[in-house]
């Protein structure tokens, strides 16, 4: 490797790596020797380091284990829908013969255009259960009560999976359509030449192109909705009912910022990071992400 | 015709699939507009219209004549725009040093920029929010932008290493050849054909600073300063009474959005890379 590449490949990416790490280790590092520490509202200035305390009043709470379940179905559940239908979608709006074209692609995109934080209060009011839109068109269109949506622990947590599917979608339909087109189309020519089936080609042309595209999305769409605070803390304003509709990251916000419990959510965070890490590790090395379709 | 009335049903069903999408998409945004055109006491309704009974635009009056609702507009707008040329500049020289080259620790990079986004927010709130007091960056744009920046960057990065990478190298070597050093043959060559990651990675880094309430939130403080994200947040913690300017605010968000989504989304064209390698 010459000296003139050296120059070139450090040049390209040292001022993104400064950024990112410059704001991003600093902050990690503290935050491990706040999770080491009695911080609190009381010990917000005389802190000091007490050890695993933390990390051991985490594990010995039943609520850490239902609440982690909770994520993990959230997490599933979410980003299964988010990529069954933004790729199918993508593939339908990339059909040749289809009309409007422009139009459909416009309106399904509105979910991501549009702000979380008012997909998620504009949700919380259509669930509302006299002055909701979902319910009044229960009762007038399907006959069926309404549906006491943000009062049950249940229902609250469907409502903020129905909420974050809504706005899921698009960008996994948006990274399908850039990956979709950027395969040749004398691939699907020539294969159309030698016979093949529609489901061949999109094994053997669509599949193999979509994925070096869709598998860091993927990884990346489980790792934010895991992580997703907005929809969960903003629908079920703040964990309602009764803390019963928390995942993971939701629960610690509502330890640190509402409870001031600086370390035990310092120490939380760091078990959530391993987790996620724990998991994005595995799914990066099953999908082999790293690597490339040309390699 | 077998084969015809085949074609003619699975353009029925994607039709179908697509009429059925859109109306769950927009049915939300409508239901918005609707209240945003209640009157005052009507603002709890339980009808179904979107054009409701005695529709009126006095929502929209009072919220640019009696809220800040501009300043906070403007103040979106500039910190969204900041972070998205960084962003944008940053990932696509980075992203093209990780696709094309070999090099000692890269793949080290490549899962440290995953790792990156494996971090729950609440870890680096709190750290965050003491860094930006010591830096005197609290109530200040450049802490928000900054912050920003750092948590989009490692999606566009590695958004953009896969596009280049689909890229063939190819081309590149015919532009060496050519008599290309290696910038031009980057800047001349494959950025453009990278145009449809680079509108991507833009729209990413733009809508994840636009949509932001909680770093926000804990950064700029005063009202002078807030971003639209805060500023609805204040209308919607009075729901009653406001309801008619959270959901006109809403629309007035969502619409700058949408409109620069419209703009960019013509660089989506199909088949940049077409016909640019034979064989």
């Amino acid at each position: 490797m010459s000296k003139r590449q050296n120059i070139f490949i450090i040049a390209f990416l040292l001022p993104a790596v400064i950024v990112m790490f410059g704001v991003i280790v600093y902050p990690f590092v503290y935050n491990i020797v706040i999770s080491l520490s009695n911080m609190s509202l009381r010990h917000f200035r005389d802190w000091r380091i007490i050890g695993l305390k933390q990390y051991v009043k985490v594990f010995s709470e039943g609520i850490f284990y239902s609440v982690f379940f909770k994520t993990l179905i959230w997490t599933f559940v979410n980003v299964s829908f988010h990529v069954l239908i933004g790729v199918f979608l993508a593939l339908v709006l990339n059909r040749k013969s289809l009309k409007f074209k422009p139009i459909f692609r416009t309106l399904l995109i509105l979910p991501w255009a549009i702000p979380q934080v008012i997909t998620a209060l504009t949700w919380r009011s259509m669930f509302n259960y006299e002055y909701g839109a979902i319910n009044i068109f229960i009762a007038k269109y399907l006959n069926l009560s309404p549906v006491e949506w943000l009062l049950r622990p249940f229902e609250a947590f469907t409502a903020c999976i129905i909420t974050n599917v809504w706005l899921g979608f698009p960008f996994m339909m948006v990274v399908a359509l850039g990956g979709l087109q950027s395969i040749p189309q004398e691939l699907y020519e020539a294969a159309e030449i030698d016979g093949a089936s529609a489901w061949q080609k999109f094994k053997n042309i669509t599949l193999p192109f979509l994925r070096p595209v869709m598998a860091p999305a993927i990884t990346l769409g489980i790792i934010w909705t895991f992580n997703n605070l907005n929809i969960v803390w903003l629908v079920s304003n703040g964990g309602e009912p009764a803390d019963q509709t928390h995942i993971l990251v939701s629960y610690v916000y509502k330890a640190a910022f509402n409870l001031y419990r600086y370390g035990y959510a310092s120490a939380l965070s760091v078990v959530i990071f391993f987790i996620l890490l724990a998991i994005g590790l595995y799914f990066l090395k099953k999908t082999r992400a790293v690597e490339s379709v040309y390699e | 015709m077998n084969e015809k009335v085949k074609k003619i049903l699975i353009d029925f069903s994607a039709y179908l699939f697509l009429v059925i999408f859109t109306s769950l998409t927009i049915y939300p945004v409508l239901n918005v507009v609707s209240i945003s055109l209640r009157p005052a006491d009507k603002l709890l309704s339980t009808s179904l219209s979107i054009i409701p009974e005695g529709a009126t635009l006095s929502s929209y009056i009072s919220l640019f004549t009696e809220t800040l609702f501009l300043r906070w507009l403007l103040n979106s707008t500039l910190i969204s725009l900041a972070v998205m040329i960084t962003g944008v500049t940053l990932a696509s020289t980075a992203g093209y040093a990780l696709s094309r080259f070999k090099f000692f620790g890269k793949k080290a990079v490549m899962i440290g920029i995953l790792i990156t986004q494996m971090f729950p927010a609440t870890m680096l709130l709190l750290p965050l929010y003491i860094m930006l007091i010591k830096l005197k960056l609290l109530n200040s744009y450049l802490g928000v932008i900054i912050v920003y920046t750092s948590t989009a960057l490692p999606f566009c990065v590695w958004q953009m290493k896969g596009y280049y990478d689909t890229i063939p190298v190819s081309l590149e070597e015919a532009a060496r050849i050519d008599g290309c050093n290696q910038f031009q043959a980057f800047y001349k060559v494959v950025f453009p054909l990278a145009l449809p990651a680079l509108v991507i990675t833009a729209l990413f880094s733009f809508m994840s600073s636009w949509a932001e309430y909680v770093v926000a939130a804990q950064i700029l403080q005063e009202p002078e300063l807030y971003t639209l994200a805060i500023g609805l947040k204040q209308f919607e913690s009075s729901m009653a009474t406001q309801w008619g300017l959270y959901a006109a605010g809403s629309l007035f968000v969502s619409i700058p959005a949408v409109l620069l989504f419209l703009i960019l989304s013509r660089y989506l064209i199909s088949g940049l890379t077409l016909g640019s390698v034979k064989g």
